[in-house]
């Protein structure tokens, strides 16, 4: 799925200058747990999370994750959204709930974490 | 992939703006180096869970690297409180993080079973009141 069509989805904003709506996104995995996206997202996927700092930044830098979605509107500070534009993360926004924005990705066919993925 | 690379980053406590600095600019060496980005990612995780350990717990610490052909070292020593009982450390779920650690989404009690899980050998060796050391290894040719 492309990220232009996760924005139109969720009637997302793009809060970062590199946003290539043309980028593929194969998997998604949500979480307010770094730790837990450190331990258990997989690469080139779309990140969904409720927390706004810039460790959510460099989390996904980490695990090769390729774009982020902020629920619920919250969105992170200026300093947060510079280092997304330096590591190359597009950095959305919609106003759905966690729930929400998992469900209507889910339904249009966005897959998470399969078994079969280590 | 040819090259060698040795390093030290040092880290301060409690400085969470810096979190995650010294980790990223270990990848930025892998990835100049030309290292595989299966074996990149779970480096860069290891080194990031372990920084941030060092920032949540430690007054101070360094990550020293080393990159062969055969494997990627990476030591993390703090200046820290130590761990009273590593076995209890390194079960999933455990930690003795405090709420505003919890608050940035880090001290669910994954670090340590997730540096395990991401590198080939991990050795921790901790003395109360003193600090941790960390010593990672991710083979890099497995026929070796």
């Amino acid at each position: 799925m492309k990220l232009g069509e996760i924005k139109k989805i969720l009637n997302a904003v793009v809060l970062s200058k590199n946003g290539d709506m043309e980028l593929e996104i194969g998997r998604a995995y949500c979480a307010d747990l770094m730790s837990d996206v450190l331990a258990f997202s997989i690469t080139n996927s779309l990140l969904i999370t409720g927390l706004t700092n810039s460790q959510v930044i460099r989390t996904a830098d980490m695990a090769d994750m390729n774009a982020i979605v902020f629920v619920q509107g919250k969105r992170p500070d200026l300093e947060t959204i510079s280092l997304a534009e330096e590591k190359n993360i597009p950095l959305l926004v919609t106003d759905f709930s966690m729930f929400g924005t998992c469900g209507r990705l889910f339904e249009k066919g966005l897959q998470g974490r399969s078994n079969r993925d280590k | 992939m040819n090259k060698t690379a040795e390093g030290v980053f040092f880290l301060t406590g409690k400085d969470f703006a810096k979190a995650g600095v010294a980790s990223s600019n270990l990848k930025a060496i892998l990835e100049s180096m030309g290292v595989p980005p299966d074996i990149i990612r779970r480096a860069a995780i290891a080194a990031f869970e372990a920084e941030v350990n060092v920032i949540i717990y430690a007054v101070a610490g360094m990550m020293h690297y080393s990159i062969t052909q055969e494997m990627i070292k990476i030591i993390v020593q703090d200046m820290g409180p130590g761990i009273p009982d590593i076995a209890l450390a390194m079960t999933e779920g455990y930690s003795t993080a405090p709420d505003y650690i919890r608050e940035m989404g880090f001290g669910s009690g994954m670090g340590l079973p997730n540096i395990k899980k991401s590198t080939d050998k991990l050795t921790v060796n901790s003395v109360v009141g003193e600090g941790t050391t960390l010593e990672f290894i991710i083979n890099l040719n497995k026929t070796a």
